[in-house]
């Protein structure tokens, strides 16, 4: 076997292969190559680091070093300067990850914390940081409603938008019996700015599958299904890879560790409806109807997927429950906020210094994240507004910047986490822009069943384009302020409240 | 029985079953939840949000017609907030709504503007649509106009749930969706079998038949021409509704006189030409019966079943009863058995045929509904269209003196009467079957077994010691289920545990059929179809084969049941549809 002194990991999530990771990473192994280095320092594929909007990024360990802006004619010069003289080539260096060492200080990253730093493709490289531990614990040393339990007791709520307890929702389904019970990974992001659990399945795929097969132990089912929107080509084709290396190592299949527990994970894609992250209509859509919500009760828990007990976990909750194993709840408990504990990924986009990805403990202030994760603001602009929750989300202006962010407290504000997107708008956006875009997505993407959704997100949209038109009277506003309440009290799911 | 629970709607404690939703709970108990796309016999949609309701501890509004009741439950089903937000949605509604009451259709009968009318909801803005939808005209029955669609969603539930016809969807999203066939190719080329559910359960005008009164009109006002009118079964248990009296009033007498008085020159009845199916159709079973012909027997009167079947099921074609339908028998039998007779020159016979049926005009314009040498059955008009020229002639119908038939093909029996409701044809199938093959009479004519809603109805017929083991199937999917297992045992053994079953293609018979008053529901049809047992249970006569219009038609001009004649101008043969596009792609059965 080789030892390296060297590893140097190269992002391939798809917007970085999209800008020629996949032949910055041919080159740069044909560059060490030609100075035969290629027995010393290894090249490998990883999700992404989480930088944006800077081209192909690429770390260096142990050096934790990492560069960004990546081209094919940076590659002579960064492997003569940093690999054969050892120095760092400052010029391509990021700033954030010089100055604070970002992302590679994070301690407490649970759900991002193998992404970036191994092969996503290798389960070797996963089981080298202590995967599937979580998973062999569960089967061998807990019942499954010791599982239960404890992630009831971490406090672990769904990271899909709602933040529904997690281990609530399992005490509903783990009881029944006599029935097959399934277990439904919803990894239909639509949310539009939002591309977090994107890069978990991506970036680290085997942990989204230990916490999928520790949730189906502890539920009692034997068949669990990761539904993921087709455009995610490449988290489908890691997952795929992840699921078959799962087969071969045993830990998927029959009596599993000789527990006598079975269980298959299939991945079920999406067609690209929004409405289809809804967890009804996903199940809808599994089952091959068109994807609408369906009535509640009874809940998926009770009548699912064909009309058997299900459970509908979002990626980002999931990939918390490996850890809450391992670690224990307490542990778990002691991150974040009382009522709401554990880290929470955001993507923070728009007017930033450096737009990106971080995981960051429950209860980050807005202008923490901001500042220290997002680089602060742009240079030259001034903070007006931050859409947080995606499109489905709520602004928040100045007087929220140090509300602690958490489901709890963002309630109390009649806002939500949602799916975790941070958009920053400086003061020279228009928000009637803004909030154009955001109706045009929902009066297109509303799944058309009910009439406040449909209509109204029909309505508001006239209302808006009468505003920017300059044609409408003052009570325009009232009018869409008095609808889009109507919309939140009468509408069927949660898209169009 | 399940267990009762205690809620509380408006300050009434009700008892109700537990699993029933609010807006069952408050119906039972005499209170109305206004609604727009809640329909009791399907289950909701939830889509339109009008009746929303108040339940105390909860901080949102809840649809009563999906929310199920719970032990203690508190309801308010009306407050400002509740009366703003149901005013509100009718606005949203009414904005992408076609307005043009005045002409419509559905005027005075349509869901919408009756709540928008009780509500005060202004429409002064309203109904100005930013682009209008092409109008779906290709289908020979029905008429879908997107521009009035609500999509309540109730068409496409009762196409897909009860009928299992799958010819409706939505397709797109967003503001975009809309009702349409799948992939969007009109009706005429969908797995539509025209049985019209969709246009009764629609709450607006956005299915309706494709009518016809005009160029009826036109024919009446021809001096040349000569008009010959039949009504099927139904239509005189649900004529009355149109003009205001109550479901379930009979008004054959009424019905005549109106047919009279709006010109027709001869006045006659669907109802004999059922008794003549009867002994066609009778005189079939018993041969297949005594010859160990193809069993079961299934009979063909409902022209949505027959096309349901070439669709779904054109491997059971040949247990098909052979028969025409009573409407394409009268048709037949005007053109060459009523003209000679009388002398008319049968190219000047206009031959229309009122039915409570959308389905029987796609049946009229079979190509192979010609044997009389001309286009059998002209025109069709449903009960809504004929009660439409009853009113538009300012007729009084409600007060009209009872007139009778005319007696060449007017004279019915009560066996022929009962062919309206679920279960009638099978009754009248064995009264006569049962006296033909022994001479005597049934001891009971009433055969209660095949009666009611209940959805397959089975029962064992003992003819003298001989078994014969009967089923009978109203909706659709009632018919499918049956099939699939007929065609089961057939697989298996075979052969099928039934000798005889009777389809009818609408829930509750023909008394629910798709051209029917709008908007029933199947306690409706259930009152509607006693309207005619009680008919036939006054009639002396109560069995076909003691018809002397039938009697003489056999005497006169057919022979006997069964011979050529009857064989080329009463008897049929079937084809087999494509499974996307409902198109004939090759003939099942040949025609004898």
């Amino acid at each position: 076997m080789n030892y390296f002194r060297s590893h140097i990991l190269i992002e391939t999530d798809e917007a970085s292969v999209q800008q020629g990771a996949k032949d910055i990473m041919a080159a740069l192994k044909q560059e060490l190559a030609k100075h035969k280095l290629d027995k010393e320092i290894n090249v490998l594929e990883t999700g992404s680091l989480g930088f944006f909007e800077r081209g192909v990024c690429l770390a260096v360990y142990p050096d934790n070093v990492v560069y960004g802006d990546v081209t094919l004619n940076d590659i002579p010069q960064l492997v003569e300067e940093h690999f054969l003289k050892g120095r760092p080539l400052s010029r391509l260096m990021l700033e954030k990850a010089e100055k604070k060492n970002i992302p590679l200080e994070y301690a407490k990253r649970i759900v991002l914390e193998n992404s970036g730093n191994i092969d996503p493709e290798k389960i070797t490289d996963y089981l080298g940081v202590g995967g599937y531990l979580g998973w062999e614990k569960a089967l061998t040393e807990m019942k499954p409603a010791d599982i239960v339990q404890a992630v009831k007791d971490s406090g672990l709520r769904g990271r899909g938008g709602a933040g529904f307890p997690a281990g609530l929702k399992w005490s509903f389904t783990a009881p029944i019996e006599g029935v097959q019970k399934y277990v439904v990974i919803n990894a239909d992001e639509g949310e539009p700015g939002t591309f977090k659990d994107r890069l978990i399945m991506e970036g680290d795929p085997h942990k989204l599958l230990e916490g999928t097969m520790i949730a189906a132990y502890a539920v009692g089912a034997t068949k669990a299904f990761i539904y993921i929107r087709g455009e995610y080509k490449l988290c489908i084709a890691r997952l795929q890879n992840a699921i078959d290396q799962a087969y071969e190592y045993g830990l998927l299949g029959k009596d599993i560790f000789g527990s006598g527990f079975d269980l298959e994970i299939e991945i079920e894609i999406g067609a690209g409806a929004y409405i289809c992250g809804e967890e009804t209509a996903l199940i809808e859509s599994m089952e091959g109807n068109r994807g609408i919500p369906r009535n509640k009760p009874p809940y998926p828990g009770q009548e699912g997927v064909w009309q058997k007990p299900t459970i509908v976990n979002n990626v980002e909750t999931i990939a918390n429950v490996p850890a809450i194993i391992t670690k224990g709840s307490d542990w778990y408990q002691k991150i974040g906020t009382p009522e709401c504990p554990g880290t929470k990924v955001y993507t923070i986009l728009g007017d930033v210094a450096v737009p990106g990805l971080c995981e960051v403990d429950m209860g980050t202030s807005l202008r923490t994240i901001i500042n220290t994760y997002g680089g602060g603001m742009k240079k030259g602009s001034r903070f007006k507004a931050a859409l947080v929750g995606g499109a489905a989300g709520i602004f928040l202006g100045d007087s929220m910047l140090d509300v602690k962010m958490d489901f709890h407290n963002l309630a109390e504000y009649k806002a939500v986490l949602g799916s975790g997107a941070i958009l920053v708008l400086n003061d020279a956006v228009n928000i009637v822009d803004v909030l154009e875009s955001v109706i045009r997505f929902f009066r297109h993407e509303s799944c058309g069943k009910c009439v406040p959704c449909r209509n109204g997100n029909e309505q508001l949209y006239r209302s808006i384009k009468k505003i920017k038109a300059g044609l409408a009277s003052e009570d325009e506003l009232d009018k869409m302020i008095l609808l889009a309440d109507a919309m939140y009290k009468t509408s069927f799911c949660a898209l169009g409240q | 029985m399940s267990k009762m629970i205690n809620i509380n709607i408006d300050g009434k404690n009700i008892q109700v079953e537990e699993g029933k939703t609010i807006i069952e709970a408050a119906s039972a108990a005499g209170i109305n939840i206004p609604s727009l796309c809640y329909h009791q016999d399907i289950k909701p949609s939830a889509g339109c949000g009008i009746c929303v309701v108040e339940i105390e501890g909860q901080p949102q509004p809840k649809r009563a017609c999906c929310t199920p009741a719970y032990e203690g439950m508190i309801v308010r089903t009306n407050s400002v907030e509740l009366r703003n937000l149901r005013k509100m949605l009718l606005e949203l509604i009414l904005e992408d709504h076609h307005v043009d009451c005045p002409t419509c259709i559905a005027n005075n009968k349509c869901d919408l503007q009756d709540l928008a009318y009780i509500m005060g909801v202004k429409t002064e803005d309203q109904g100005v649509l930013q682009t209008k939808k092409p109008i779906d005209e290709s289908s020979v029955s029905i008429v879908r106009d997107p521009n009035k669609c609500i999509q309540c969603g109730r068409c496409v539930t009762v196409c897909n749930d009860v009928q299992t016809v799958y010819a409706l969807t939505t397709v797109n999203r967003g503001f975009e969706a809309e009702i349409n066939t799948p992939f969007s190719k009109g009706m005429a080329d969908s797995t539509c079998i025209n049985c019209g559910q969709c246009v009764v359960f629609c709450p607006t005008a956005a299915l309706t038949e494709k009518t016809h009164t005009d160029p009826v009109w036109e024919e009446l006002l021809n001096p040349k021409k000569h008009l010959v009118i039949q009504a099927a079964p139904a239509v005189r248990a649900t004529l009355g509704e149109e003009f205001g009296m109550e479901e379930g009033s009979l008004s054959v007498g009424k019905m005549y006189a109106a047919f009279r008085k709006l010109g027709f020159d001869a006045v006659f009845d669907t109802n004999f030409t059922a008794d003549l199916t009867i002994m066609e159709e009778g005189t079939e079973f018993i041969n297949r019966f005594k010859e160990g012909g193809t069993l079961p027997l299934i009979t063909s009167c409902s022209p949505g079943w027959i096309k349901f079947m070439e669709t779904f099921y054109p491997d059971l074609a040949e247990n098909v009863s052979t028969c025409k339908s009573p409407q394409q028998m009268f048709g037949a039998l005007v053109k060459t058995y009523y003209a000679e007779a009388n002398n008319i020159d049968a190219k000047d016979i206009v031959s229309v045929s009122i039915m409570p049926c959308t389905a029987k005009k796609f049946e009229a314009d079979r190509p192979e509904m010609t044997d009389s040498g001309y286009k059998d059955v002209d025109y069709v008009l449903t009960t809504r269209e004929i009660a439409r020229m009853i009113k538009e002639a300012g007729i009084d119908f409600a007060h009209l003196e009872d007139e009778k038939a005319d007696d060449f093909m007017g004279i019915y029996t009560g066996a022929a009467t009962i062919f309206g409701a679920t279960g009638g044809v099978m009754e009248a199938a064995l009264r006569s079957a049962y006296f033909l093959l022994t001479n005597e009479n049934l001891p009971s004519l009433d055969i209660e077994a095949v009666r009611g809603m209940e959805g397959i109805k089975e029962a064992e017929v003992d003819i003298k010691g001989t078994k014969v083991k009967i089923a009978v199937a109203h909706s659709l999917g009632k018919a499918r289920e049956l099939m699939d297992k007929v065609r089961q045992q057939i697989k298996e053994t075979g052969k099928s545990e039934y000798q005889f079953i009777e389809i009818m293609a609408c829930p509750g018979g023909c008394v629910g059929g798709g051209g029917q008053p709008f908007q029933s529901n199947l306690a409706a049809r259930a009152r509607r179809g006693q309207a005619l047992y009680k008919e036939d249970k006054d009639l002396k006569m109560r069995q076909s084969h003691e018809n002397p219009a039938v009697a003489a038609v056999y005497e006169k001009f057919l022979e006997s049941p069964g011979s050529k004649k009857a064989h080329k101008l009463l008897h049929t043969n079937y084809f087999q549809r494509d499974k996307m596009s409902g198109a004939v792609v090759k003939e099942a059965t040949h025609k004898h």
